[in-house]
């Protein structure tokens, strides 16, 4: 077998990928949570920053690669999750795991996350890109898309925020297993930094899922006065 | 002790196998499990009907024979111990017990509750030696001092028995501790060094074509094999799979 | 009038006999190698060792072994150690010394060129072990480690914690996978040998089942070597596995192969006792603890009823009214007195009734004064996991109780009698490890098993089979359909039938435990000529019932644990009678052999070298008549005989 060949195809290599998406995935919902911060600030900033990540050539860039990224972490985790059927394929009667759930359950909430990013590409990107948007003017005077408008009009319906907050807690879910999962599959493990990782891991998974759940409930509270 | 036992049977791997409920009176406490069992086939065969099928040798936690799911738990309720060592003590008066076996595509049914696992002799063909004829005039066993660590480790991750616990109780029926156990045993000692790259590639390759599953970190492996044989094994594997699959020039 | 026979001992002086035969023997050129087959029956350290060693020198070798893996062989049980005469820790070790050692351990009943030659490579033993990746214990700079057994003076035994038989095990397990994956060994798992196939008076291979399928193979080759392990089974309770049999040396035996010393077999001081009726096996606590644990009993009578009773604990017995009987009469040795010693001490204070447990059948073992000298971090370092192991079977902490043990039996030094080349007096039938009856005379001294399988295994089969092919690079492959093939198969698959078809009504179990019984009873740890009688009648009555009566459910032709255990109790049932025979015919004592009639007065064994200076090999004769002896005289030219001293 070829170098390049092992690392993809066997069952090691692809965990190697796995965790290399996965944490390039993570670092992509750092800078996400960041931008999103812009929300509490201004409309206009917001709107500026939406402006920004979206023509500068540069994000532009990153954004293919993200798009990347998650594809790989996707037909990665299918192709694994398939082959752990197989290799699986009688269930005990009686079967008491002493596993964390959130480890046991990685496609199950990686798909709910795959599912939700459908949706929340389809109410902010593919709106901004292609949807009927209202303009809104920048400091400068000029005419820009209102994402601002976008996003705290959904949040406004209690429905969609409730499954983007359930979304994201399955994403924390996801990453509280996932984070310190990507350092063993990398082979970084070490009997005095491990605890400190696994503590990172669950500090990250809780600032992420406590981040991206407070704009939701922020602006869904405002809409009902109740904030 | 009265049980109720809700054992599987199987007449081979081309029958359908199902629960039967069994009944045990009198069992005292100081039993071991399989001596348990001994009773309940005793009774069995009283009765002209076959008894119980399982694999068991040694009946002292070392050769890695023994091998029954029992209450969802790979070798039973207890830590750190193996079927044939757990004892009657663990169970409570009128307790209902599931006995299952290993269950992994790549552990076949024979009879009841035995598997077949000679998977694991295949993947330890693959290169988990040292490649070394005997001469009888090798180097001199001091010649190499090896830190008391490293050495301390090796025999650890070396004392695996190879009864397939790990797998059984992986989501994923994968192979990696019982996998990583011997190529962190051998790649800690020097004179296993020089064939870490091959030995790994090569085990792990024989591990995916046998038909293991993945490794998804879920760590039940590690919490239910007997002899404590830890992810940071796993880990080492890893490490040095990813250093010999770069440095592999093929 | 017993006939004499002959061991091929080489000529010349102890210490050049082993070279001598090694740069004289016959060699099988590399070419004519991959022409020869050898059949190996067993894959613990003997067998595994032998047959990745040959098929390593190019040989076409095919290993059988009952267990689902070679991996789980006996051997992986093994606890304490590997002798070996390194003097790595300059205590004044020599391969003299050992030599000396083994042979008076065996109480002079072993033969010298034997011996010496075992004390010889065991020098290599470890130097190949380290090479292959056996983690043996080091200490902190690096090298390697050692601790001392029952029955020497200096620190020779090499060990891996609690399990130095695993790694050992795994060491040959290994080298045996990479001539699995080369080709050269063909490995038959979850296969019996199930009878030996005799061609113009030389072993040329085996009949074997599939215990997967019930198929029955013939397989042939130019050779067949046996390393099927102890017959400690015969016992019913014992330290052995489970599966542990002596069906091929018995079907070996009974093709004419002489059996060597059946009487000799070792009763280990220091097992977990028997805990109730149900009982299928005993566990060892490895011998390595009496060198912190000190053995006693209560001294007052009185004080060891309350204890068994559970009124008080052993904690409450002031140091005044412990009776340490072991450092009390043999001072120089103490706890570390060899093994029978030990055990017919024990048997001796449990008999006088100060047993500590409801049988009367234990003793303690206390690790109370070195957890005080040397911290429990020291003690847990050196026996935690056997420590553990007790604590999961018996429920006690041995931290703050004393262990009790009692001896139970755990090796047999007797065993297919082979000459200087491990050769059977069938040509071309080699026994190897605990299988033979080498090395060991009346008594093994501890972590001298492991040392013998291997040196045998890795460093003298090699030599001695190529010496015996070399007359057969001429024969080519051998046919498995002759007569002789079709007849032993004929005989097996009749046995089996009979077991299928034979609707008794009692358990193969039932009758082990009775035969178990009887032998424990009157061919144990002590015997006399009375009981001896009375155990072979015993045992006639017993084989009579077992053919008539014992039930076997299931069929031939699956998974069916149930006929395994038939074929091995009958061959088991027939060997204990043979062993009362030998136990009979030795008037003496020496070493596990303690004949009630030959002791001294205060006990210890009496030994007689004037008449009783032979090994005692067997031969088998029809079905009812007595068994043949033959002797073979043991002659000592560098050893002084003397009586065996521990005080
Ligand atoms: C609990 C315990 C602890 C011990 N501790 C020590 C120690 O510390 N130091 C020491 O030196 N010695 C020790 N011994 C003794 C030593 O372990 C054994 O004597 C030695 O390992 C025997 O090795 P072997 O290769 O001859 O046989 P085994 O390891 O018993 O192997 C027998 C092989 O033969 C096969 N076999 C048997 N019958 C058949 C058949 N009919 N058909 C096909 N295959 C068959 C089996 O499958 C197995 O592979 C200990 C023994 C026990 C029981
Ligand atoms: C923002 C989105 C995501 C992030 C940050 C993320 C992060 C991670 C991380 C860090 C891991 C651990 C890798 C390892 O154990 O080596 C992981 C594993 C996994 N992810 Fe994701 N993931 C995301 C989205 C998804 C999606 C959309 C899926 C959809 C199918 C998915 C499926 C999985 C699965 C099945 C695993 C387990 C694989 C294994 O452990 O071998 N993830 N993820
Ligand atoms: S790693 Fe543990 S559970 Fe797996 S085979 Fe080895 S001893 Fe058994
Ligand atoms: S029977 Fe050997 S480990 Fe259980």
């Amino acid at each position: 077998m070829s170098k390049n060949t092992i690392i993809f195809s066997s069952s090691l290599g692809k965990k190697f990928v796995m965790s290399l998406t996965g944490l390039f995935l993570c670092s992509f919902l750092i800078v996400h949570l960041g931008g999103n911060i812009a929300l509490f600030t201004s409309k206009d900033t917001f709107n500026e920053y939406t402006k920004f990540m979206t023509s500068n050539p540069l994000i532009r860039f990153m954004e293919i690669i993200l798009v990347l990224g998650f594809l790989t972490h996707i037909v990665d985790a299918i192709l694994l999750y398939i082959r752990n059927k197989n290799a699986s394929n009688t269930k005990y009667i009686f079967d008491k795991k002493k596993s964390s759930i959130s480890s046991r359950s990685m496609a199950l909430t990686g798909s709910f996350i795959l599912f939700f990013l459908i949706v929340h590409l389809r109410s902010f990107w593919y709106e901004y890109k292609f949807g009927e948007v209202i303009y809104s003017e920048d400091s400068n005077g000029n005419q820009i898309k209102d994402m601002y408008h976008i996003v705290t009009s959904s949040f406004e319906s209690p429905m969609y925020s409730l499954f983007y907050v359930s979304a994201v807690i399955l994403l924390g879910i996801h990453l509280n297993h996932g984070f310190q999962s990507a350092f063993l599959s990398l082979g970084l493990r070490h009997k005095k930094y491990t605890p400190f990782i696994s503590l990172i891991g669950k500090l990250f998974s809780f600032s992420i899922t406590l981040g991206f759940i407070s704009f939701p409930i922020y602006f869904c509270l405002k809409n009902f006065n109740l904030w | 002790m009265n049980l109720k036992l809700k054992v599987w049977r199987q007449e081979s791997s081309k029958h359908k196998g199902k629960i039967v409920e069994y009944k045990v009176h009198d069992i005292s406490p100081d039993m071991s499990f399989l001596e348990m069992m001994d009773q309940l086939n005793q009774s069995l065969i009283e009765k002209g009907q076959d008894p119980v099928a399982f694999d068991h040798d040694c009946r002292e936690g070392i050769c890695g024979s023994c091998s029954m799911y029992i209450n969802g738990q790979p070798h039973g309720p207890e830590n750190m111990i193996t079927t044939c060592q757990l004892h009657m003590r663990s169970f409570n008066d009128g307790e209902t017990v599931y006995i299952e076996p290993w269950r992994a595509s790549t552990f076949p049914i024979i009879k009841d509750l035995v598997v077949d696992r000679s998977a694991f002799d295949k993947i330890i063909q693959a290169g988990g030696y040292i490649s070394v004829n005997t001469s009888g005039n090798s180097q001199d066993a001091n010649a190499i001092p090896i830190p008391k660590e490293n050495a301390d480790s090796a025999f650890d991750a070396a004392t695996c028995i190879g009864c397939g616990a790990c797998v059984a109780t992986c989501k994923n029926s994968s192979a990696m501790l019982f996998t990583a156990a011997k190529i962190s045993h051998l790649s800690n000692l020097p004179q296993g060094q020089v064939e870490s790259s091959s030995r790994v590639i090569s085990m792990v390759n024989k591990m995916d074509e046998l038909g293991f599953g993945n490794c998804t970190n879920t760590g039940d492996c590690a919490v239910q094999c007997p002899k404590g044989i830890s992810l940071d094994n796993i880990a080492k594997m890893n490490r040095e799979y990813l250093k010999a699959s770069l440095k592999s020039e093929k | 009038m017993v006939d004499v026979i002959k061991s091929n001992i080489p000529e010349g002086e102890l210490s050049k006999k082993w070279t001598n035969y090694k740069s004289s023997a016959n060699l099988v050129n590399p070419s004519n190698r991959r022409n020869l087959d050898i059949i190996v029956v067993g894959s613990g350290l003997a067998g595994a060792s032998a047959a990745a060693s040959l098929g390593e020198m190019g040989y076409n070798v095919k290993c059988f072994c009952f267990q689902d893996s070679p991996r789980r062989a006996h051997s992986i049980a093994a606890q304490g150690g590997i002798n070996a005469a390194k003097n790595y820790q300059n205590d004044g070790d020599s391969v003299g010394r050992l030599f000396y050692d083994t042979i008076k351990g065996g109480d002079y009943r072993s033969r010298e060129a034997n011996v010496y030659r075992l004390a010889e490579v065991s020098v290599n033993i470890i130097d190949q072990c380290v090479a292959q990746g056996v983690p043996f214990a080091r200490e902190y700079g690096g090298l390697l480690d050692n601790r001392s057994f029952g029955g020497v003076q200096v620190q020779r035994t090499f060990y891996a914690k609690g399990q130095t038989g695993q790694q050992l095990l795994l060491g040959a397990y290994q080298a045996l996978s990479r001539q699995i994956s080369k080709g050269s060994v063909k490995m038959y798992n979850r296969h019996e040998m199930m009878d030996i196939v005799i061609l113009d008076g030389k072993a040329r291979g085996i009949v074997a089942r599939n215990l997967l399928t019930g198929e029955i193979s013939r397989h042939s080759s130019h050779a067949v070597i046996l390393a099927s392990g102890g017959y400690g089974n015969v016992f019913y309770l014992s330290t052995n596995a489970m599966g542990s049999n002596c069906s091929a040396t018995w079907k070996a035996h009974k093709r004419g192969a002489l059996f060597g010393n059946p009487c000799f077999v070792q009763i280990h001081p220091t097992c977990i006792p028997v805990s109730g009726e149900y009982q299928s096996k005993l566990t060892l606590m490895s011998e390595s603890l009496r060198n912190d644990g000190r053995i006693w009993v209560p001294k007052k009578l009185e004080d060891a009823k309350r204890i068994s009773l559970g009124e008080i604990s052993p904690s409450d017995i002031i140091e005044e009214n412990r009776d340490y009987y072991l450092e009390r009469r043999y001072p120089s040795f103490g706890n570390l007195t060899p093994r029978d010693v030990a055990s017919r001490a024990a048997k001796e204070r449990c008999d006088a009734g100060f047993g500590v447990n409801l049988s009367g059948q234990a003793v303690f073992l206390d690790f109370k004064d070195s957890i005080k000298r040397y911290g429990k971090e020291v003690i847990e370092s050196r026996y935690g996991n056997l420590f553990q192991m007790y604590e999961k079977i018996t429920a006690d902490n041995p931290y703050k109780i004393p262990m009790k043990i009692y001896p139970a039996i755990h090796y047999t030094m007797g065993g297919l009698w082979v000459d200087y080349d491990l050769q059977t007096n069938i040509s071309g039938l080699f026994a190897a490890g605990e299988a033979n009856f080498s090395d060991h005379g009346a008594n093994r001294l501890g972590a001298s098993a492991l040392m013998q399988g291997l040196a045998d295994g890795y460093f003298v089969l090699p030599y001695t089979v190529s010496n015996y092919l070399a007359n057969d690079i001429q024969t080519g492959k051998i046919s498995v359909e002759s007569k002789e093939f079709s007849e032993t198969e004929i005989k097996v698959k009749d046995r089996i039938n009979y077991f299928l078809k034979n609707n008794g009504s009692k358990s193969v179990d039932y009758f082990h435990r009775k035969l178990g019984k009887i032998i424990w009873e009157n061919c144990g740890m002590s015997r006399n000529k009375e009981d001896l009688n009375s155990a072979i009648e015993q045992l006639k009555t017993i084989k009579d019932d077992f053919w008539r009566n014992v039930k076997v459910t299931g069929r031939n032709n699956h998974l069916n644990q149930e006929l395994e255990k038939a074929g091995r109790v009958a061959d088991f049932i027939e060997l204990g009678s043979l062993m009362c025979h030998d136990a009979l015919n030795r008037n003496e004592s020496c070493g596990g052999h303690f004949r009630e009639e030959y002791q001294t007065e205060d006990g210890e064994a009496l030994r007689n070298d004037e008449t009783f200076s032979y090994v005692s090999a067997w031969k088998y004769n029809d079905e009812n008549l007595s068994p043949k002896l033959f002797k073979e005289n043991l002659i000592f030219k560098n050893i002084e005989l003397k009586q065996r001293s521990y005080k």
